[in-house]
Order: C-alpha cells, then sequence, then structure tokens
C-alpha cells in the first residue's frame, strides 16, 4: 500500500541556493543544494564571491608591503598568517631570527590561535541556534585584542611580524597581562564546556553529523582541528616543527569519538576546546622562558632574495597554511601562492554533505570552521 | 433571538473584545523589552539603554519605525494572500485571549468549551503561517512553513492528551470553572490535585507534575520558541515563514508571537498553577472591599503568566535549537506516549 | 621515510625514457620534473607503493614561468610568446612523514597536462584554480570550470603575466 503511494507520488527535486547572503555561510559562500524535502542529495559549494585578488597584488607589491595584505586572508587569525608569511621569506632569505623575536611570535600565534579558536566555538553554537556561548567566547576574545592593541596598535590586523623581525618590542606590562588573562581564561573554558560542549541538544545535533573518515579527509588534505577531529595526530607545530615549538611541552588533542562516530562536528568542536587548553600551556612556557633582546637588528634593510623557490608552512587555527613563493631574483615576489586551510577544508564538504539534512549544512560548515577571506583570497 | 439589534449589546461586546488588545500592545512591548534586556543579563551585556529611561521606550521606537518603513510585496509573491497571511495569524493569537480567564469576574467570552477553543483557535496560526510561507514565493518561506505545519499540527497531540487527562479529573471544559476549583490555597491549584479530591491527589501529584511539563514543552513548540523555532530558524532559513515580510505586516508577525507566547503561557496557568486564584488569601476579603478582589486576582494572574514567559525567554537564550528530525522524535516518541500513559493512569484513579 | 636522491632513482627505474623524470633544484629546494603525460601515473605511483605512500597533497600551485619572448605594446602592457607555464605539486605523506615537490611545465601556447584528482581528492579545487588563474588545462578532471572568477569570465586568466583587463563584463565597464 506505501508502496504504491509513494510510487504514484510526483515528487521534485528543489534546488536551494543557500547563500552568498545568508546568516551561517560565515561570509559569502553560497552552496547550492539539491534537496529532496528537507534531505540533501547534491551540495556544491560556489566560491569567490570575496576574491580580492591578492595573489596578483602580491606580484606588484616588495615582500614586507605584502604583509599587511597577508593580514587580510584569514582575518580571525591575521597574527598567525603573517608568521607564516615572514618565515617563508626567511627561507628565501635564510637569515637567522633573534631568540626574542620567536618568543614573540610564538606569544603572538598562540594568543591568536585561542582568538579565533573562541570565534569559531562560539559561532559554530550560534549555527546551531545557541546565541549567549557566542557572546561568552567573545567576551574573552576581547582580552586578547586588547593584549593585541597594546603590542601593535591594532586589533585584528596587525602588520606585526616583520620579514627578520617584529615592528616594536612587547609592552612593558604585556607579560604581566597576558599571565593575568591565562588565569582569567582557563575556567571560562570549563563554563564554556557546561554551556554548550556537553549540553544534550547540542550534543544531538552535532554528534554523528558530517562524519570525515580517516581515508577521505586525508585524501582530501583536510588539516587542522579538522583532521585532527577525525582521530590523527597531525600537527605541524610537532610533525615538522617551525620556529621554536619544539622547545615547548604540549600534546596534540585528537577526537575520539566521545559523543558519537569519530570524525563527526562534535570531536572537531571539542578538539578545538582541548587545543585551547594546550595553546595556554605553550604561553605560559613562552612567558616564563622569554629572553631579553633586540627585536629589529635582524631586519634586513631591502629584502631582495636570490632566485629560487621556498615553501614555508605553519600550524594556523584553522589547518595548515603554506605560503609558496617563486623569486626571480628582485624585490617582488613572482608568484605567491597561498595554500589556504579554509579553501582545502571547504573542498571535502560536497563529498561529507548528501545524505544530511539542511540544518546540518551549517552544523558541518561552521564546525569546518572555514573564514571566505582565506578562501577566495 | 427575538430582541432586534441592540446598541448596548454591541458596545459591550466591541468593550470586551477591546479589553485584551489593549493589554497584547503594551504586553507585547514590554515582552519584547524584557526579552531584550534579560537576554543582555544572561550574556553580559547591556541590552536597550538609550531610548527612554533604561531603555524602556525602545520598542516602541522600533514599532514607530517599522510603521514608516515601505511595504515591500516581492514580485512573484501572491499578493491577496501576502497580505491576508499576517493579519489571519494575528486574528489567532488575539481570539485566543477571548477564553483566557483573567479574573472571575471579566473573561471574553465565558463558553463551556473554552479549552478546546483555544486548541481550535490555534489552527489560524498555522493557516497564517502556510499562506505566509506560500505566498512569499521564497524557498526559505515555503520551508518554514512547512516545518511549522507539521511541528504545531503534531505538538497538539500531547496538548490534547494533557486536556482530556484534565478533564477526566474536572470534568469541565471551561476556563474559569477550572479556575474556580483551584481556589483558596496553593494546595488547591491544579498541580496539587484539584480541591474535593481526597486521597486520590496523592496518586495523582507525580502524573500531574508530568502533565505540567508535557503542556508546557508542547505549548512551548506551538508558539515556535527555542529550542523548537526552527520555522524561523535564522540559520538555517534565515527567518522562515517571514523571511519576505518587512515593515507593519512583520510587525503584526512579531506581535502575534509574543502574543502567543502569554496565551500558552496563561493556558498553562489556567491549568495548573491556579488561574486567577491568589495561593493565599485576597487582601480584598481581608478588608471587606470586594471590588478590590477581582484587581487582585488580574494582578496574580498576570504574574504568574508573566513569570511563565519570563522563563521561556530564559530557555531561548540557554538553549541550541533542535532538528526537525529530532523535534518529531521528541513530539511521537516521548511526548505522546508518555502523555499517553498519564492519561490511562488517572483515568484508573478516577474510576477507584 | 626515504631522502630525495632514493625516490628519484625509485621514479627513473620505474618510468623510463630520457627526458620524463630529472631532478632540479631551485633555491634551496629539490625538485622532480616530470613530464605532463606521465604526471598521474607518477602521481598513482608515489601514492600507492609501499614505503613512499604519498597519501596527501598539499599544495598544486600554477605558476607562469614568464621565460617566452616579451614584446611590449603601444599601451605599455606585454605579451609574451612561447616559454613555459609550471604546475608545482608539493606532496607530503602523514603516514611516514616525509615531502617530495612535484614539477610539470607545459608549453604556453598548448598548456594541458593530465588531472591528479582520482590520486589526491582535493587536487580537484586546486586544479579548478590553476585552470581559473593561470589557464593550465587538466585532461580528465571531473569538472574543469573556473572557481574564483566568475563562470562567465571571457576576459583570459588573470595571474598570466601578460593579462589585460578586458574593457567590458557583461556589459560593465570593467576599469571603473
Amino acid at each position: 500500500m506505501s508502496n504504491t503511494i509513494t510510487k504514484n507520488l510526483k515528487t521534485d527535486e528543489m534546488i536551494l541556493n543557500m547563500g552568498p547572503q545568508h546568516p551561517s555561510t560565515h561570509g559569502v559562500l553560497r552552496v547550492e543544494l539539491k534537496l529532496d524535502g528537507e534531505k540533501i542529495i547534491e551540495a556544491e559549494p560556489h566560491i569567490g564571491y570575496l576574491h580580492r585578488c591578492f595573489e596578483k597584488h602580491c606580484e606588484a607589491l616588495t615582500y614586507p608591503q605584502i604583509i599587511p595584505y597577508v593580514d587580510r586572508l584569514d582575518y580571525l587569525a591575521s597574527m598567525n598568517n603573517e608568521f607564516g608569511f615572514v618565515l617563508a621569506v626567511e627561507k628565501l632569505l635564510k637569515i637567522e631570527i633573534p631568540e626574542r623575536v620567536e618568543y614573540i611570535r610564538v606569544i603572538t600565534g598562540e594568543l591568536q590561535r585561542i582568538a579565533s579558536h573562541l570565534v569559531a566555538l562560539g559561532t559554530f553554537g550560534l549555527d546551531v541556534g545557541a546565541f549567549t556561548p557566542f557572546l561568552f567566547t567573545f567576551r574573552d576574545r576581547e582580552k586578547i585584542l586588547n593584549l593585541f592593541e597594546i603590542t601593535c596598535g591594532a586589533r585584528l590586523l596587525y602588520n606585526y611580524h616583520w620579514v627578520g623581525g617584529v615592528s616594536h618590542d612587547l609592552h612593558p606590562d604585556f607579560l604581566r597581562l597576558t599571565k593575568e588573562f591565562i588565569d582569567y581564561f582557563r575556567p571560562k573554558v570549563e563554563e564554556l564546556n557546561g554551556l554548550l560542549s556537553y549540553n544534550k541538544i547540542f550534543i544531538e545535533r552535532t554528534a554523528n553529523i558530517g562524519v570525515i573518515p580517516v581515508d577521505v579527509a586525508i585524501n582530501y588534505g583536510v588539516s587542522g582541528p579538522s583532521l585532527r577531529g577525525s582521530g590523527i595526530k597531525w600537527d605541524i607545530r610537532k610533525n615538522d616543527p617551525y620556529s621554536i615549538y619544539n622547545k615547548f611541552d604540549f600534546d596534540i588533542p585528537v577526537g575520539q569519538g566521545l559523543a558519537g562516530t569519530l570524525g563527526d562536528c562534535w570531536d572537531r568542536y571539542f578538539v578545538r576546546v582541548l587545543e585551547i587548553e594546550q595553546s595556554l600551556r605553550i604561553l605560559e612556557q613562552a612567558i616564563a622562558q622569554i629572553p631579553e633582546g633586540d627585536v629589529t637588528s635582524a631586519i634586513p634593510k631591502r629584502v631582495k632574495p636570490n632566485e629560487g623557490i621556498s615553501y614555508a608552512r605553519v600550524e594556523n587555527p584553522k589547518g595548515e597554511l603554506g605560503f609558496f613563493i617563486v623569486s626571480k631574483g628582485g624585490v617582488q615576489p613572482m608568484r605567491v601562492k597561498v595554500r589556504a586551510p579554509s579553501f582545502v577544508n571547504l573542498s571535502v564538504f560536497p563529498e561529507i554533505a548528501p545524505g544530511h539534512m539542511v540544518s546540518d549544512v551549517v552544523a558541518i560548515l561552521g564546525s569546518l570552521d572555514i573564514v571566505l577571506g582565506e578562501i577566495d583570497r | 433571538m427575538t430582541t432586534i439589534f441592540n446598541v448596548w449589546d454591541f458596545l459591550l461586546i466591541l468593550l470586551y473584545a477591546i479589553i485584551p488588545l489593549a493589554y497584547i500592545i503594551p504586553f507585547a512591548l514590554m515582552a519584547v523589552y524584557a526579552e531584550r534586556k534579560i537576554s543582555a543579563w544572561i550574556q553580559n551585556r547591556v541590552g536597550p539603554n538609550r531610548t527612554g529611561p533604561i531603555g524602556l521606550f525602545q520598542t516602541t521606537a522600533d514599532i514607530l519605525k517599522l510603521m514608516q518603513k515601505e511595504d515591500i510585496v516581492a514580485n512573484g509573491a501572491d499578493k491577496k494572500l501576502f497580505l491576508l497571511a499576517p493579519i489571519v495569524v494575528f486574528i489567532g493569537s488575539y481570539a485566543a485571549y477571548a477564553a483566557l480567564p483573567f479574573t472571575s469576574v471579566y473573561i471574553g467570552t465565558n463558553i463551556n468549551l473554552g479549552v478546546l477553543y483555544m486548541v481550535a483557535i490555534s489552527g489560524f496560526v498555522v493557516a497564517g503561517i502556510i499562506f505566509a510561507g506560500w505566498a512569499s514565493d521564497n524557498k526559505y518561506s515555503i520551508m518554514g512553513s512547512l516545518r511549522s505545519a507539521a511541528q504545531l499540527v503534531s505538538y497538539e497531540i500531547p496538548t490534547l492528551f494533557v486536556i482530556i487527562s484534565i478533564f477526566a479529573i474536572t470534568q469541565q471544559f471551561n476556563l474559569r470553572e477550572l479556575s474556580e476549583m483551584q481556589t483558596s490555597n496553593i494546595l488547591n491549584w491544579g498541580i496539587f490535585g484539584f480541591d474535593g479530591l481526597g486521597y486520590k491527589r496523592i496518586l495523582l501529584i507525580p502524573v500531574l507534575f508530568v502533565l505540567m511539563i508535557i503542556l508546557f514543552i508542547s505549548t512551548l513548540a506551538e508558539v515556535n520558541r527555542t529550542p523548537f523555532d526552527l520555522p524561523e530558524a535564522e540559520s538555517e532559513l534565515v527567518a522562515g515563514f517571514h523571511t519576505e515580510y518587512s515593515g507593519m505586516k512583520f510587525a503584526l508577525f512579531f506581535l502575534s508571537e509574543y502574543a502567543n507566547m502569554f496565551a500558552v503561557s496563561g493556558l498553562v496557568t489556567a491549568f495548573f498553577l491556579g488561574g486567577y486564584q491568589s495561593p493565599f488569601g485576597y487582601l480584598g476579603n481581608l478588608l471587606g472591599l470586594s471590588w478590590l478582589v477581582p484587581i487582585e486576582q488580574v494582578l496574580w494572574f498576570l504574574t504568574k503568566g508573566i513569570l511563565l514567559v519570563c522563563v521561556q525567554i530564559w530557555m531561548r537564550w540557554s538553549l541550541p535549537r533542535l532538528r526537525m528530525d529530532q523535534l518529531m522524535r521528541v513530539c511521537w516518541k516521548y511526548l505522546i506516549p508518555i502523555g499517553f500513559v498519564c492519561f490511562i493512569y488517572i483515568t484508573i484513579v478516577m474510576y477507584l | 621515510m626515504k631522502s630525495f636522491e632514493e625516490i628519484l632513482e625509485l621514479l627513473k627505474s620505474n618510468f623510463s625514457g630520457e627526458n620524463d623524470i630529472s631532478s632540479s633544484k631551485e633555491g634551496t629546494e629539490d625538485i622532480i620534473n616530470v613530464s605532463p603525460s606521465l604526471i598521474k601515473e607518477v602521481s598513482k605511483f608515489l601514492a600507492s607503493t609501499e614505503g613512499l605512500e604519498f597519501d596527501s597533497l598539499i599544495l598544486l600551485s600554477g605558476v607562469d614561468d614568464e621565460n617566452g619572448e616579451k614584446v611590449k605594446q603601444e599601451d605599455e602592457s606585454i605579451d609574451i610568446t612561447g616559454g613555459t607555464l609550471s604546475v608545482y605539486y608539493h606532496i607530503e605523506s602523514v603516514k611516514l612523514v616525509h615531502k617530495l615537490i612535484l614539477k610539470v611545465s607545459v608549453e604556453r601556447e598548448n598548456p594541458v597536462t593530465t588531472s591528479v584528482s582520482s590520486v589526491w581528492g582535493c587536487a580537484n579545487w586546486h586544479e579548478r584554480e590553476a585552470f581559473d588563474m593561470i589557464g593550465i588545462i587538466f585532461n580528465e578532471h571531473p569538472d574543469l570550470k573556473r572557481i574564483l572568477m566568475p563562470y562567465d569570465w571571457e576576459g583570459g586568466y588573470p595571474l598570466r603575466k601578460d593579462y589585460r583587463n578586458p574593457e567590458f563584463y557583461n556589459g560593465m565597464k570593467v576599469p571603473y
């Protein structure tokens, strides 16, 4: 009986364009969904609405001039972006960096990682309908931005890491304030856990949703917390250490499938929560060890690397950020190509979305933690 | 039907009809303000504080702004239904007030099937929302309205289970009589078993607690509040069925949402929390001022209703949103079976 | 974990042909040059051979080598004829923790190579970007279309060195 009904009932697939103007696509992403009722048959992301020709601009700018543009890639993690870019240029130039500069870069980078993760966690809550955690995380992020403000005057786009050094030394109060921030912030993670992570409805919404199996994750080059959410212990800070990360003692949290299947949205979410704690640990060690010294002594007067290519990668909050620079020996690079983690992470989306419901699309996108500034460049 | 049309009757009816409206509009204004202020407290923010003393006139200003806005009707929209939808939705929530027992003296229409009337009239809201979704010619709207229809129709079933359970105990569909049965002190409230049941009350109390929670949850779903606010889930469907609405038409949707919140709170109050009755005696009786009693009753009813509205607001700002299938699961797999078991249990107890 | 020389030897012994596999040094990086016709087979070999297991493509970047003959136009812009466009593949083994850079160069006039998206999933979008920006055509790609530029963009490939803004796009003046 029911079979004959479904056989004769004429149903139609619906094409739903989610975005580019949509509250939860984290910017101007358009996802073309082919729907059967609320179920997704096919999902195709269309990107490029925020294309600002970063790579073309780079070919007309000198290396130090590019740094402010780099800030605008993943605008939630500008410090880490600069970190990656200056590493790539320094690799071309083959210059030694003073130790204090390395520590400053690590400290700012880890603070930025916490800030970026806070935005990721908050907006993920927002995507599944919990508004309050969003403002809780933004309250704490504000404190980090204050720290950056006393460091370099800017709150979002810093232009702080320079080739061979940093633009200013730290503010005399910076280390004390950072310590205060760590003490203040530790209990707040617990608060977030109570409010969101272990919330029954939140787990219902995110567990077993958007599962990225291990082999798919590696094949699609997924990186960062999204890869670790699938249970792979892979962190460039450990596996291919750059700067001075080999001096610090920290763990790589991985997803364990505590709420549901390994590699689901909740795992990716929770890896970020755990990473905040690890970043705090690195910060504590770095603050205790940071030496005195001059931070601008190694900054070259003229950045003019020899011919060659260089690829430097850093562990960004979103994943592996790489800068591929081709130099022909001038003061301008011939080609700069960004390995944007969000771009690569999003490319797995058409693979994992089918079979889920419309509400899950926003959960999956939120758990991948994409930033369109970086995807479209 | 022997008398011809009487002007005074007509004026009386008009007066009776206007009283709820005179209440709904200020209530909705204050409820929106309360929603914003309470959410601000929850989220460590300040909330509206610029318009008037501590921001009290913020919503009034918002409504004034909405009135001035251009009334946009999208090109592909079905114009007649599009215009009709907010009115139908508002009528649905406004008409529900007719049966709400504000005091023992005033009740819009003291019909004997008051409870069933409220359930029936809420169907207007479903119709209006489907009108809105269909007429907007917007995919998000149609999805929102379909979700809403499925949700409202499903959640009426547990509501009805609670209602017939109460009917089995009290033999009453009349909301005023129901309130009258919960008189004199807090132990006579519906949640503690009704007056005059003797030892059976002890058997009924746990079930009544469960029933009250079922009623609260299902009415929460019927007014589309978090965690059941899927029809207007802003992170998925932009704004659901009212995506295409602007200006005064949007304001009507907004108004009826808040009016609905109080109406269902009133229903829960009338069933379980003593209706308009004071939890202890009346000051008016004590002083021998009989005109004071109805005023106290209004105050008690409003206090209880508004407290429940505050609970709704509190829940909205602390919980995430369910998914459609989970929402249906909560209803069909948990609320309805539990409601049914409670109903059977109550009939057995009442038969004893 | 295998060294660069070992991998090079392995590749050379498995893929005969004088000019198909060669190594070069650009700056400090060692690179294996692969001919366009072979890149898919080489990728498959690198991904599936035991001891290599390059299971992840980090980055695929198209580069305009700017090594052709430059002709200056009247309006100061240049035209390039001849020379090559290149694709760099940064690959890595998550399991064995080693990295490798492959390079494929194609002629500017006939920029055709083979897609590796059947080997590494993320190559799909990277190749679309290289097509969009540099104009390299990847055969056997499942859905080769523009990714960052509008789908109906006809003004050419923006990251080529001789790119010029078109006058109009869909009737709108471009240099505004």
